[in-house]
């Protein structure tokens, strides 16, 4: 077949390995070369809930209009599991490019695709490398046969393997050889031009590619967070382990060689977030990571937190829930959860960050927020950024100073009192913003020292039963939230006065990004807002009044963004279309774009 | 004369005992808890603590209300049911100079919070960490805990069929480095081993049996009064001397002593009584509890310290300025190193 009109840097790939037979190398070799190349290039990992032996694909997205949403079909697939095979060659797109090891052998194959078979075994052997790596460098087969196919060059391979490596010659040579060794051999057997190719660009200049548990850890690392406690889950893990990682480097006191953040892998949820209190309560910056399963262990703890005024940041990662689930693919699922969450009367900032640059800056922004509100902030990220590597600005350092909220330490007290005209006592609201003051821990004035309790309490946090108390307590608490609204991030929005308006949030900004693109083409214009945190702003407010029909997209079953904007607007609740849908997988651009041809656009007209 | 007067009303900081007590109580008339607080209020009294050092938690519970009946002008927390443990451990790393004292009833620790206390104990966070038990839940008004002996019978429930939790066998299979029993009705005794488990650097457990006047105080509970007074075994008296007082032991004949030295340099002095007891041998120390099992006896005093274990400090690089006094600067790294972060990345 071939093409004499190749597509260029606009295709798909899948990668589909066994799990645990360090496809991994290979396939971030693969990304950033391409990203080195100067080509927008986006990647997810669809792995199984297992360490070693079931499928798992590792999807590629080129873009040259830097598009990072998830394709539906693949241009080019490279089979390399026997197990899966016949299901991912009927995910290819007519016209595709099929790679697959000679081991596996398949009859019937389909007629409307290219086939190249790779002989993965023979280029081990010629290759003259040590036999007990073979398992790890037979991946290394399919870089070097599809890096002459679609064009990667072979010196930015290199350069991505020294970076893997750490530039570890031994490491480094022999994947090298093999990568060579089989791009070789495509040069010498396979004749037909690809029907996908990549051609350099220079629209990765400057950005970086990281993915969003590590750029959350270091947010929070910027942020000056002193004390996180955490209990491994897939897909949150990473977060805590990035800290551990970047605390060396970064959290060292050159002064005295001693570090200035604690880590402490916890017994369950429930200790960790026990823990992240304490710490909090005891005026350190402190943090938790955990996804839906452990969010729920924390619940009665977070309404603790939002009564005794704990300042305290929670990452969820979000993966696919009730239950267990589905622990290694991505959902929106836990929003009205985290709305919601534990019993009583309580309210909760959530943020919400769609990219990894704001998982950094929300990262610091978090700790900042919960110490000046004291009280808990719930970051809600999700697998689809925590877990895979994208393309991003580089990080921006905070542009604002570290902001404790209200602490007094010992001489502060007498100030206050001088300055209030009033003894100071915990729970007083002496700035009419709902917000008290708090000393903490350590401080010796004798002033200083206070009873924190989950019962109801005066101002003064003694015990009190007193009808009155609990009362003003509770609507003094929900005043923060009012301040909560003009501090947290607020949304990001494309207004050009069109009736009928988009919203999402989170990672499925990145499909319908792409989706508002392509509904234009079709003539279809709407607007855009992509809500950042809540409780909802003013602006979230306004835009909601100024727009006649409004498709709420995420990725959950039940459309709980759509579900909590009714309850916060409900004169407006008639305007919100629901477009939601979760399996697992992020949404596709092209799979919103025909929702609402099909189902939205007939509707609203 | 003067001196001695001094030295009774007034410690050597200058604080008279009452400024370590705290609210008035609200618990029963002749509960075992009151009598414990006030024996905190005295310990720290008499160790010369500053009371604005010491911080508070506990749990829910009869037990755990009573942390705010003792040491007020100390910080608190009273936390979740049975998630004590946890937030003290956050709350400690903050600053390492504080003394943290932890109370707890048999069900915050042995029923739902068995977990968070056997993690504490096996990290060695150091502070101090009171159990009193009576085997019964109060404010719900009399069910089983999990330390209520079999066969024990409370007006609702009937009998308890299960067999009970050890609290002091749990702490040693945990690898405590500190564990006592005492009861509440030898205040002399619980103040002793306050005084030792406060000057230990690691975690330290003191399961006192605080008998429950109002729902569990049958002659025949092992967690009652009389029941106590007819099976109390003691492993040793006790006295425990603070690291810059000179031994002066008046009721102790020094032939009968022996002593093992705290971290800090203190010293608690045993007198044997009948049986050889050494209390830094984790082995006789589980072999003595389970032949108190056995036997049907209620041991008190210190069953086991190792006064050299290493606590949770020791594991984390974190300096010995308090965390939570670190100035922003010193907490967020500077500008070049998120630049060659971001080449990193590249």
């Amino acid at each position: 077949m071939g093409s004499n009109n190749p597509k260029i840097n606009d295709f798909g790939i899948t990668f589909s390995t066994i799990n645990g037979s360090g496809s991994a190398t290979a396939n971030n070799t693969i990304q950033k070369a391409i990203f080195r190349m100067g080509i927008p290039v986006s990647a997810r990992n669809i792995f199984p809930s297992n360490i070693q032996g079931m499928p798992t694909w590792y999807s590629l997205r080129v873009s040259k209009d830097g598009y990072l949403g998830r394709l539906e079909k693949d241009d080019i697939l490279v089979a390399m599991n026997p197990e899966s095979v016949i299901r991912d060659i009927g995910n290819l797109n007519p016209g595709g490019v099929l790679l697959i090891n000679k081991n596996i052998a398949i009859t019937d194959i389909r007629k409307d695709i290219i086939v190249h078979s790779m002989p993965v075994d023979e280029l081990l052997k010629s290759s003259d490398v040590s036999s007990n790596l073979n398992i790890y460098l037979a991946n290394m087969v399919y870089v070097g046969v599809l890096s002459y196919l679609i064009g990667i060059e072979l010196e930015k391979i290199e350069s991505a393997l020294d970076q893997h490596f750490n530039g570890k010659k031994k490491a480094i040579e022999p994947n090298l050889h093999v990568v060579k060794k089989s791009f070789e051999w495509t040069e010498a057997n396979i004749r037909e031009n690809s029907p996908y190719s990549l051609s350099p660009m220079h629209a990765t200049i400057g950005k970086i590619m990281i993915d969003g548990n590590s750029a959350g850890a270091l947010g929070a690392l910027y942020g000056g967070l002193q004390f996180s406690a955490w209990y491994p889950i897939t897909p949150a893990t990473s977060l805590a382990e990035a800290l551990n990682d970047f605390i060396p480097h970064l959290r060292v006191d050159p002064e005295t060689g001693k570090t200035t953040c604690a880590v402490v892998q916890a017994e369950d949820e429930l200790a960790a977030i026990g823990m992240v209190i304490g710490a909090g309560w005891a005026g350190l910056r402190s943090m938790t990571s955990t996804s839906g399963p452990g969010l729920c262990l924390m619940s009665e703890f977070l309404g603790l937190a939002y009564f005794t005024e704990v300042p305290i940041v929670v990452w969820d990662i979000q993966r696919v829930g009730p239950s267990t689930g589905m622990p290694t693919h991505t959902s929106q699922g836990d929003l009205s959860f985290s709305y919601f969450i534990s019993h009583g009367d309580k309210d909760f900032v959530i943020l919400l960050p769609g990219n990894m640059n704001e998982c950094f800056d929300f990262g610091w922004q978090a700790l900042d927020i919960a110490e000046k509100l004291q009280t808990p902030v719930i970051i809600l990220s999700d697998l689809e950024l925590g877990m895979n590597i994208w393309m991003a600005d580089p990080l921006q350092y905070p542009d604002k100073e570290i902001d404790r909220g209200k602490v007094l330490w010992e001489d502060d007290l007498e100030k206050f009192a001088k300055k209030k005209q009033k003894e100071w006592s915990r729970y007083l609201d002496v700035d009419g913003d709902g917000i008290p003051y708090r000393t903490i821990p350590g401080n010796l004035n004798s002033k200083a020292p206070f009873f924190t309790r989950g019962t109801s309490h005066d101002p003064c946090a003694g015990y009190s039963e007193s009808p009155e108390d609990w009362e003003e307590n509770l609507i003094r608490i929900k005043k923060k939230f009012e301040t909560a609204k003009l501090i947290s991030p607020q949304p990001e929005m494309i207004d050009s006065g069109n009736e009928l308006a988009i919203i999402s949030y989170g990672s499925t900004d990145m499909p319908v990004k792409e989706a508002i693109v392509l509904l234009g083409n079709e003539s279809i214009k709407t607007d855009y807002m992509r809500i950042r945190s809540l409780p909802f702003s003013c602006e979230v407010e306004k835009f909601v009044e100024t727009h006649q029909r409004i498709i709420i997209i995420e990725n959950n079953r039940d459309g709980q963004m759509k579900q909590l904007l009714c309850v916060n607007f409900p004169e407006h609740a008639a305007k919100f279309i629901s477009l939601a849908h979760s399996n697992g997988l992020s949404l596709c651009a092209h799979w919103i774009v025909e929702k609402v041809l099909s189902e939205i656009v007939p509707e609203v007209k | 004369m003067a001196d001695q007067l001094r030295k009774e009303n007034t410690n050597t900081i200058g604080l008279k005992r009452n400024d370590y007590t705290g609210r008035p109580t609200t618990l029963c008339k002749g509960c075992g808890h009151t009598s414990i607080a006030n024996m905190v209020v005295s310990a720290c009294f008499e160790m010369n603590l500053p009371p604005e050092k010491i911080v508070k938690f506990s749990g829910i519970g009869c037990s755990s209300k009573s942390a705010a009946y003792f040491l007020e002008r100390s910080f608190g927390f009273n936390g979740l049911h049975g998630r004590m443990p946890s937030v003290a451990e956050g709350a400690l790393f903050a600053d390492k100079s504080l003394v943290g004292i932890g109370i707890s009833g048999d069900g915050d620790t042995a029923n739902i919070g068995l977990s968070q206390f056997k993690h504490l104990v096996r990290r060695n966070v150091p502070m101090v960490y009171v159990v009193e038990n009576n085997g019964v839940y109060g404010l719900t008004k009399g069910q089983f805990s999990a330390t209520a002996e079999k066969g024990l019978t409370l007006k609702r429930q009937g009998e308890n069929p299960y067999l009970p939790v050890d609290i002091a066998l749990e702490a040693i299979a945990a690898n405590a480095s500190f564990v006592a029993r005492s009861f509440a009705g030898d205040p002399k005794q619980v103040k002793e081993l306050l005084k030792a488990a406060i000057s230990h650097r690691g975690t330290s457990i003191l399961d006192i049996i605080s008998p429950c006047v109002t729902f569990n105080n049958q002659d025949y509970s092992v967690h009652s009064y009389s029941w106590v007074k007819g099976h109390d075994a003691p492993l040793h008296e006790l006295e425990f001397v603070a690291p810059r007082d000179e031994i002066t032991l008046d009721d102790f004949e020094r032939g009968s002593i022996k002593e093992v030295t705290m971290h800090d340099g203190s010293v608690i002095a045993f007198k044997k009584l009948a049986r050889e007891y050494d209390p830094t041998n984790r082995t006789e120390a589980i072999k003595m509890l389970e032949e108190a099992i056995r036997k049907n006896w209620l041991i008190t005093g210190l069953i086991y310290v190792d006064p050299d274990s290493p606590n949770i400090y020791d594991m984390y690089p974190i300096g010995e300025k308090p965390l939570n006094r670190m100035p922003s600067e010193k907490i967020r790294p500077d500008r070049k190193s998120l630049e060659l972060l971001n080449q990193s990345l590249m």
